[in-house]
């Protein structure tokens, strides 16, 4: 779904509406219920993490919230592909983008494609936590009732185990980069998601398809 | 149970040392179980809902003469009865008490999430320490014995705890002391073993059991209980003692070389993008207005 250009209002006078209401708290929901999951299951992972469990009120009060929190995790991400999955759509420029990802990574940007309302990078991490998050959702149901799984069973826990965990480091590595990028490469990210508007500039240089639709100009 | 007077040589989920790590002469204790003078009365059973002030349980009939399917949260100690028809037609009936193994190398304690729910003291004891228990069942998961029970209302793990609360006041468990025969026996770890392999050598030379032996497992590097067996080769017969017990190797892999796999792709990533920053910086900002091309 893309936006479209803002009605003028004073304080955002010549800006972009980049986010909607409903997208920006879309997005604010999985965000902060996904860094409780983080941080919780991470208080399981190690030992020398698990001060993260006391921090958020206690081991058994986290062993108790953690699944329940991941349930809203991933409503937000179901609500996140209502929202976005067609915005998120791999083209051809995309697969481009990320043979030169090289060029992105060293900051030269305009040897790239001309991104739409998300650029390849955007989009790889989307997918990486939707499907993400339907692993940690399928092996998580197993961890969290396993008084259900038959003793015949018992190699289905220890695969489940394994299966969450694998699933929680491939999100973390992103969800690292996610925050890398938006926090300290592009703050304009972070303003975009919270206030939902950009500058034109920045939406120009930045995604060039999308800023061109949004606006109604031809390249 | 928690008890003070037992030095603690390990504890699950802990970050940092342990204090009786290496620094105690204390004796391995050892339950020696003589399957073969067992006569399934019962009265360990009973002893052990007494000392652990449990009331008894339901349970269910199934045309045994065992107590219940399988031990609980609040049954620690269970006799396991089958009825084994040998290869000449006559039969076996064998019983033998399931409980806690109180393994060298216990998997529960590795699998464990939870800093002090499950300790192993000096002595060789694993102990469960309810009040630090988050209930994930993990322990469930990786103990070879199928021992850890759910209290689902509390969300707390039990087990045996081979009566540690009377082990530290200089007590034997409450099995041993009801058991009528001598068929338990309790000691240091070296006087049961030395115990149990004159049994089988006595059972090999005068009885029909020509491979009569000592059921002490390898694979977790021996156990506080020991069984002596009179087919040392069928472990299984007995209600299901597993011929080889290890701690998973699934459990392994997740509680040791995943943990530093994961451990230092994380740090590699933070480590990663920090120099990335200090090597190319931020994207360039983007002029405010719009440049007319
Ligand atoms: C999607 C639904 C999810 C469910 C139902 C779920 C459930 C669980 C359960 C029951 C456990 C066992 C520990 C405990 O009992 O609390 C667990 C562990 C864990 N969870 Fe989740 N979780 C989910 C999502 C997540 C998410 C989004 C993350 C974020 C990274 C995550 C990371 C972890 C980690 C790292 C562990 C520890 C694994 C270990 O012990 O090594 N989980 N999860
Ligand atoms: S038998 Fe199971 S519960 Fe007992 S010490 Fe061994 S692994 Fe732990
Ligand atoms: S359920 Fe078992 S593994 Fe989990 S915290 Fe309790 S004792 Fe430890």
């Amino acid at each position: 779904m893309s936006a479209t250009v803002a009605v003028p209002q004073t304080q955002h006078a010549g800006e972009i509406e980049r986010y909607t209401f409903a997208e920006r708290l879309m997005h604010w929901l999985s965000g902060f219920t996904y860094l409780y999951c983080l941080g919780t299951g991470l208080a399981f992972y190690s030992p020398h993490l698990f001060w993260i469990a006391y921090v958020l009120g206690g081991a058994p009060t986290s062993r108790f919230w953690h699944p329940i929190v991941a349930i809203v995790f991933v409503l937000g991400t179901v609500w996140m592909h209502v929202l976005w999955s067609r915005d998120m759509e791999m083209t051809e420029g995309d697969k481009r983008w990320l043979d030169g990802i090289q060029a992105y990574i060293t900051n030269h940007d305009e040897q790239l494609p001309l991104a739409d309302r998300f650029n390849a990078g955007q989009k790889l991490y989307y997918w990486l936590m939707v499907y993400g998050a339907l692993f940690l959702l399928f092996s998580g149901i197993f961890l969290w009732f396993p008084e259900y799984v038959p003793r015949q069973a018992a190699w289905v826990r220890r695969v489940m185990i394994l299966v969450h965990e694998v699933a929680a480091l491939v999100t973390i590595g992103g969800f690292i980069i996610h925050i890398y990028m938006s926090v300290f490469m592009e703050p304009a990210s972070v303003t975009a998601m919270t206030t939902g508007y950009v500058n034109r500039g920045w939406a120009r240089t930045y995604h060039r398809l999308w800023y061109l639709r949004v606006t109604g100009q031809k390249e | 149970m928690a008890n003070g007077t037992l030095q603690i040589k390990a504890i699950s989920g802990h970050a940092g040392t342990v204090p009786g790590k290496n620094t105690s002469r204390d004796y391995d204790v050892c339950k020696l179980i003589d399957v073969t003078t067992c006569i399934g009365c019962k009265a360990c059973e009973v002893a052990c809902l007494e000392w652990n002030g449990y009331p008894f349980r339901e349970t269910v009939f199934d045309n045994t003469y065992q107590t219940m399917p399988d031990t609980a949260w609040n049954y620690y100690n269970l006799i396991r009865f089958n009825e084994h028809v040998n290869e000449d037609g006559t039969l076996s009936w064998l019983m033998r008490k399931d409980q806690c193994m109180h393994c060298a190398d216990p998997g529960c304690l590795r699998a464990c999430p939870a800093d002090g729910a499950i300790v192993q003291y000096t002595n060789g004891i694993v102990d469960f320490q309810q009040e630090n228990c988050i209930g994930c069942q993990y322990c469930v998961t990786g103990c070879p014995f199928n021992i850890p029970k759910f209290n689902p209302t509390t969300k707390k793990v039990h087990k045996c705890t081979l009566c540690s609360d009377r082990v530290g006041a200089g007590l034997e468990p409450a099995c041993i002391k009801a058991c009528p025969t001598g068929c338990l026996h309790f000691g240091t770890k070296d006087d049961m073993k030395d115990l149990a392999e004159t049994r089988a050598a006595q059972l090999r030379e005068h009885t029909s059991h020509k491979d009569a032996g000592v059921y002490d497992p390898p694979g977790v590097s021996g156990t506080h209980v020991i069984y002596v067996l009179h087919d040392i080769n069928n472990p299984e017969r007995y209600g299901g003692l597993p011929k080889d017990p290890r701690v998973p190797w699934m459990v392994r892999l997740w509680k040791g070389p995943l943990k530093w796999i994961g451990n230092f792709g994380m740090v590699a990533g933070i480590i990663g993008v920090a120099a990335h920053y200090m090597r190319f910086g931020p994207k360039a900002e983007a002029e405010p207005e719009e440049s007319k091309k």
